[in-house]
């Protein structure tokens, strides 16, 4: 039995006469990897800020964690998690004083997030950078430690912005072992990136074009369904169709 | 409530790990204070005279005594005739001059003509003032040898009657400290989450924006009231300078302004979403105008119409005018709510305005 935790119908967001975001439609499961892709400018950003509550749709509805973004945004605020592609730690403070902070404002009893943190640096192996400055640790580590936090009041979904821009590939990998122990777990994982190996570990995964979904489906599905090896191709065929030609052609030649 | 507690204490780490913004929160008010106190002062001490005596009587030189006794000149030469006198002014041997004419003598009018190196026109400006109350308060007290009908033009400086440096910096730096910390610090603080993306993580935590804001500046306001306790303190134990006012006005009218600051560093901050632009316009829109136009420096009364003017909307102007009058003419409540109001109005006009920004950031 499915449980749907994000439902999106017919959402819309016009900037005047732009429509950012033009009547999306879809819905994502309990426990499921969904992948939001689209091109830089295709509306991304747009609607997971309208699904992260801090953007009023124009018009269309949507629940996340079983609130209305119009009516509830502070509910669904305090039911997810987010990771933006910046890491967004704060580098001046120390290892545990980040956890102790991201756990104070989600109102995590002090307990709470002594044990958590506790038990988060003991999984991580970093016991011996917890009262080192986020400055001098290392990106990958960074990543990691940015990702445990933004779980770490067990939301219900978390949405990932971009997680793993500049990250070495052996730390990607690491990366994608985490969201999907989450995952196995039964939270909610929103990724949008834009690798399209990243794009193949997802379980469903969205393109978004000029504010609309212009695919959605499994990867195996989409390849299909477009013909292609590869969800890069996919991805190009949707995104740019005209340049998808030209690449066509030159593999021709 | 917990978790603002925490989100301040976050705000004070960010501020005690940065070892520049620390240098200028606490250092840089005690460094303004006492350069303007003891460096850059525009207060005459021991000014270098010359005294062209052509009448070598009593009264020339009991005159010229005066002037040397008071701790505003000393006379170092006594040139035989005025080329002599030009040739020390060209060299910068002295300041001023003070000629005696031969006709000085209980007959005739009082002779004595005061020349001032104008090259710097305050210094020249206030040497003449004070040579000539000094001059003036001697013929009083001679008046046998003054003429009995004369007219004489008394000055008198009010408040501050040794026109001591000390009473213009002191609400002047004041003014510049709380602007630096309560504006271009908050603004530059709000921008940083913004330039590295963690404002974004917390607009979406359960953490209202309102108390993202509020969490922000309330620790410059604690760091701001503490400089202006410092402030005070230095101006009125080492400069004497005194408060005849009622202390709790005084602190009022500071927390007033400190509002009236942030709220112009919350309006920066709602504009840009950059540290170097935040810093560049607080200097640029506010430092300069405060320094310049807000009469801590320049008089206002001395401003082309035009500037006079521009120096209304300056919030720093009021802001001095009130602590002026709390602090030396020891006024209420009755003589400063007029710039009180106006302090308010644009606190709240600012407000509004960066409400207003805000939410269309938001939409």
């Amino acid at each position: 039995m499915m449980i749907e935790v994000i439902t999106s119908e017919k959402l819309s967001k016009h900037f005047g006469n732009f429509k950012a975001v033009d009547q999306i439609t879809f819905s994502v499961n309990k426990g499921e990897i969904f992948g939001f892709l689209g091109a830089n400018g295709a509306g991304k950003t747009t609607a997971m800020r309208m699904l992260t509550g801090l953007s009023k749709p124009t018009s269309g509805m949507a629940k996340v964690a079983g609130y209305d973004v119009y009516r509830n945004p502070e509910d669904i605020k305090r039911h997810i998690g987010y990771m933006s592609q910046k890491f967004s730690l704060y580098e001046d403070l120390s290892v545990l004083e980040n956890i102790r902070f991201f756990g104070g404002i989600y109102g995590l009893p002090r307990k709470v997030w002594k044990a958590k943190s506790e038990a988060l640096i003991e999984r991580l192996g970093m016991a011996e950078m917890a009262h080192a400055l986020v400055r001098s640790i290392p990106l990958g580590w960074k990543q990691k430690l940015s990702f445990s936090i933004a779980i770490l009041h067990d939301p219900a979904i978390v949405f990932l912005d971009e997680p793993t821009g500049g990250v070495d590939p052996v730390t990607r990998r690491q990366f994608w072992e985490m969201i999907y122990q989450v995952a196995h777990e039964g939270m909610t994982v929103f990724v949008t990136t834009h690798y399209m190996d990243e794009a193949e570990y997802c379980h469903r995964i969205s393109i978004m074009v000029d504010g609309r979904i212009a695919a959605l489906g499994s990867p195996d599905a989409l390849k299909r369904q477009f013909g292609t090896q590869s969800m890069d191709e996919v991805f190009l065929r949707l995104a740019r169709p005209g340049s998808s030609g030209v690449g066509g052609v030159a593999t021709n030649i | 409530m917990k978790a603002f507690f925490i989100f301040i204490r976050k705000e004070f780490y960010h501020i005690f790990r940065d070892s520049r913004s620390l240098l200028i929160l606490l250092g840089m008010p005690i460094v303004l204070v006492l350069l303007f106190g003891f460096a850059i002062t525009n207060e005459i001490k021991e000014a270098k005279i010359a005294v062209v005596d052509d009448t070598r009587n009593k009264v020339s030189r009991e005159m010229a005594q005066r002037l040397d006794a008071s701790n505003y000149f000393e006379v170092v030469v006594y040139p035989e005739n005025q080329s002599v006198m030009d040739e020390a002014f060209r060299q910068n041997q002295i300041k001023m001059a003070v000629i005696f004419r031969n006709d000085l003598s209980p007959a005739h009018d009082s002779q004595i003509h005061l020349i001032a190196d104008a090259s710097d026109p305050n210094t020249a400006n206030t040497l003449i003032n004070y040579a000539t109350i000094i001059i003036r308060t001697f013929e009083q007290e001679h008046p046998a040898q003054a003429k009995p009908a004369r007219i004489q033009t008394e000055v008198r400086m009010l408040y501050n009657p040794r026109l001591e440096g000390v009473y213009m910096f002191v609400p002047g730096v004041m003014t510049i400290i709380l602007m630096l910390v309560s504006a271009m610090m908050t603004s530059i603080a709000i921008t940083r989450e913004k330039e590295l993306g963690t404002m974004e993580v917390l607009l979406v935590s359960p953490i209202r924006p309102f108390g993202i804001i509020l969490g922000k500046v309330i620790p410059y306001i604690v760091i701001a009231l503490a400089n202006t306790a410092v402030i005070l303190l230095l101006g009125t134990l080492v400069f004497q300078m005194p408060v005849r006012g009622s202390l709790a006005l005084l602190l009022g009218a500071c927390g007033l302004f400190v509002i009236t600051s942030l709220a112009l560093g919350l309006l920066i901050s709602t504009r840009t979403n950059s540290q170097q632009v935040a810093m560049l316009i607080s200097l640029m829109a506010l430092m300069l105008p405060t320094i310049l136009l807000s009469g801590f420096i320049f008089p206002i009364e001395s401003m082309p119409l035009l500037l006079q003017w521009i120096s209304n909307i300056i919030p720093a102007k009021w802001f001095i005018i009130i602590v002026k009058n709390i602090m030396l003419k020891g006024t209420g409540l009755e003589a400063i709510w007029k710039e009180s109001l106006i302090l308010v109005g644009m606190t709240l006009f600012l407000f509004l305005a960066s409400i207003r920004s805000f939410k269309i950031r938001l939409a």
